[in-house]
């Protein structure tokens, strides 16, 4: 076999164009997100998400429920919670999270090592797979990004608003509280459609590093946006290919090809990316009562 | 209190978890009005301006507002996330956010934040990241971005906190023109030498109302040791009080 034979052989595979897609999809839904998620200080919230959804994940087929309706459900109601917890800034806030993300998660593994075989792939849901892609995977993924882009286009302003300054968007009639639940929505559905691409323990990566690459490299909000998505989705695809190749999960892979990119970046920005990035999650949900910014009361 | 008040305040109490924060406000502000409202940390300076917002609601008391009033907030500079990528023009374009469903400007929201922008002199920078901006430049954005709400009212907490000499003066210069175009101005201050003293009207708050009137009604002595619980000396120069306090006054012989 020639060099490039070698180098194209993948592309024979109906099993590798799916997953490709399936890849580049993900990573540029992540891509997407994760400019909301980072610059609201998410990050955490979305590591944790993945690891509660993935209880849910585990859970569905074992009581008889369509996996994605009840993995879902659990991460909607999950989402919901997490939401809750952290506006109302009660003391202890990411410990509450931590116990219910973590603990959603260990019953997700309990329940995928004891009846793994009624459930999904433990080792994809873990760290992504090629190989389990299915047409229902691909349809979810592309309802799930139709679903991002059209709530983040109508409501592009409202939420720029609510990312950089949600005291004075609320005294500015916009709804914080129904932005924050819809973000979540978004947030839940789309760990949801990637996670047997990319793998929960991996998913949080691929939220953040390509939205921290974009900021190194633009100013601008909405270019951000762009840029995020699309080096979301060529490292998708590219750490697709190369989990082909070399054979590992391919959420490892595209988590890799993701880092690579970003020391790229960040030795071509140097100080000038670091800059921007400092600082860069700093949006704080204000403290309640007396000495709390506007809009934010008991 | 007058029936052509914008905002008022009528015997309000209100407090956080059962402990009163302000009792017994009694305050209008009226069309054209440029007040300050002066009192210390914990005072409840941003509390009245909550209630003035409607963001909170009185627990005792009635808190009356003139149907359809279209009310600006400016917050402090210090809250800010100056590293937030956005450029002056996507920051003052924000404030129509519940009005717009798409994202990009119509041609007539382009056009007012132009004349918005123009207006404040920072006309130029639109494209600008807003960490590249001075610091009047900064709140003059914050500005831009409440009047292109076309506010009857304008609430600003604390906006000259942080901020240099001659940064003050120029906010303070921008306020008063707004203020004479007939922009109702209320802001919440602790500064009384630099900003305070050279509004027309000031309310001293301390839970209550301790004063309410001109600066040199207001910036007296007796007042001041309510409301900042010390001794403070005050010296008028050119017509307006200047506040020292007692050790300085005393070795000045004042």
């Amino acid at each position: 076999m020639t060099f490039w034979q070698s180098v194209l052989d993948p592309f024979h595979y109906q099993f590798f164009q799916k997953g490709l897609l399936a890849a580049v999809l993900a990573g540029g839904l992540c891509g997407l997100i994760g400019v909301y998620v980072t610059l609201r200080g998410m990050s955490y919230i979305g590591h944790g998400l993945s690891h509660a959804i993935f209880g849910g994940f585990a859970a569905a087929p074992l009581i008889g429920v369509n996996v994605v309706l009840g993995a879902g459900v659990w991460g909607l109601a999950s989402a919901l919670a997490i939401s809750a917890v952290t506006r109302r800034r009660r003391i202890g806030a990411d410990a509450a999270i931590g116990v219910v993300t973590t603990a959603s998660f260990a019953l997700g593994v309990a329940l995928l090592t004891r009846f793994g075989k009624k459930g999904p792939d433990f080792e994809a849901a873990l760290f992504g797979g090629i190989n389990g892609v299915t047409r229902g995977d691909l349809v979810l993924l592309v309802v799930a990004l139709v679903f991002a882009v059209t709530v983040f286009t109508v409501r592009y302003r409202a939420f720029l608003f609510t990312t950089f300054d949600p005291e004075v968007a609320d005294v500015s009639g916009v709804r914080v509280a129904r932005m924050d639940a819809l973000l979540m929505l978004v947030l839940s559905l789309s760990i949801l459609a990637t996670l047997t691409i990319i793998g929960v323990t991996l998913v949080a990566a691929t939220l953040v590093i390509p939205a921290v690459v974009a900021r190194m490299l633009t100013n601008s909000f909405s270019r951000m946006l762009w840029l995020s998505s699309t080096i979301g989705a060529l490292c998708g695809g590219v750490g697709m290919y190369l989990s082909f190749q070399v054979a590992v999960p391919s959420g490892t892979t595209i988590v890799l090809t993701n880092t690579v990119v970003f020391l790229i970046v960040l030795a071509a920005t140097g100080r000038r990316g670091l800059r921007r990035t400092a600082r860069m999650d700093d949006h704080h949900e204000a403290p309640v009562g007396p000495g709390a910014p506007i809009g934010v009361a008991a | 209190m007058s029936p052509s008040a914008l905002v008022s305040l009528d015997h309000v109490t209100f407090g956080y978890d059962g402990a009163p924060v302000l009792k017994d406000v009694t305050y209008a502000v009226e069309p054209g009005a440029f007040t300050g409202i002066v009192g210390p940390s914990g005072s409840g300076k941003t509390s009245l301006l909550r209630l003035l917002l409607g963001t909170v609601t009185a627990h005792h008391g009635t808190v009356t507002r003139t149907p359809g009033l279209a009310v600006s907030y400016v917050p402090q500079l210090e809250t800010v996330n100056w590293n937030f990528p956005v450029t002056v023009h996507e920051c003052v374009l924000m404030s129509r956010a519940s009005r717009r469903l798409l994202p990009w400007a119509t041609a007539q929201e382009r056009a007012d934040v132009a004349t918005v922008l123009e207006r404040l002199g920072i006309a130029d920078l639109g494209q600008r990241h807003i960490r590249e901006l001075s610091g009047g430049q900064q709140q003059r954005m914050f500005i831009a971005r409440a009047l292109v709400r076309r506010p009857a009212l304008l609430l600003m907490d604390e906006p000259t906190s942080g901020v240099d000499v001659a940064t003050r003066h120029e906010v303070l210069h921008l306020l008063d023109d707004l203020n004479r175009g007939g922009l109702a101005i209320v802001l919440t201050t602790h500064d009384l030498n630099g900003m305070a003293a050279h509004l027309p009207h000031l309310v001293a708050l301390q839970q209550r109302v301790i004063a309410m009137g001109t600066p040199q009604e207001v910036i007296v002595p007796s007042v001041l040791e309510q409301v900042f619980g010390a001794r403070m000396e005050v010296l008028m120069h050119l017509g307006m009080p200047v506040v020292v306090d007692g050790h300085a006054a005393a070795a000045v012989g004042a």
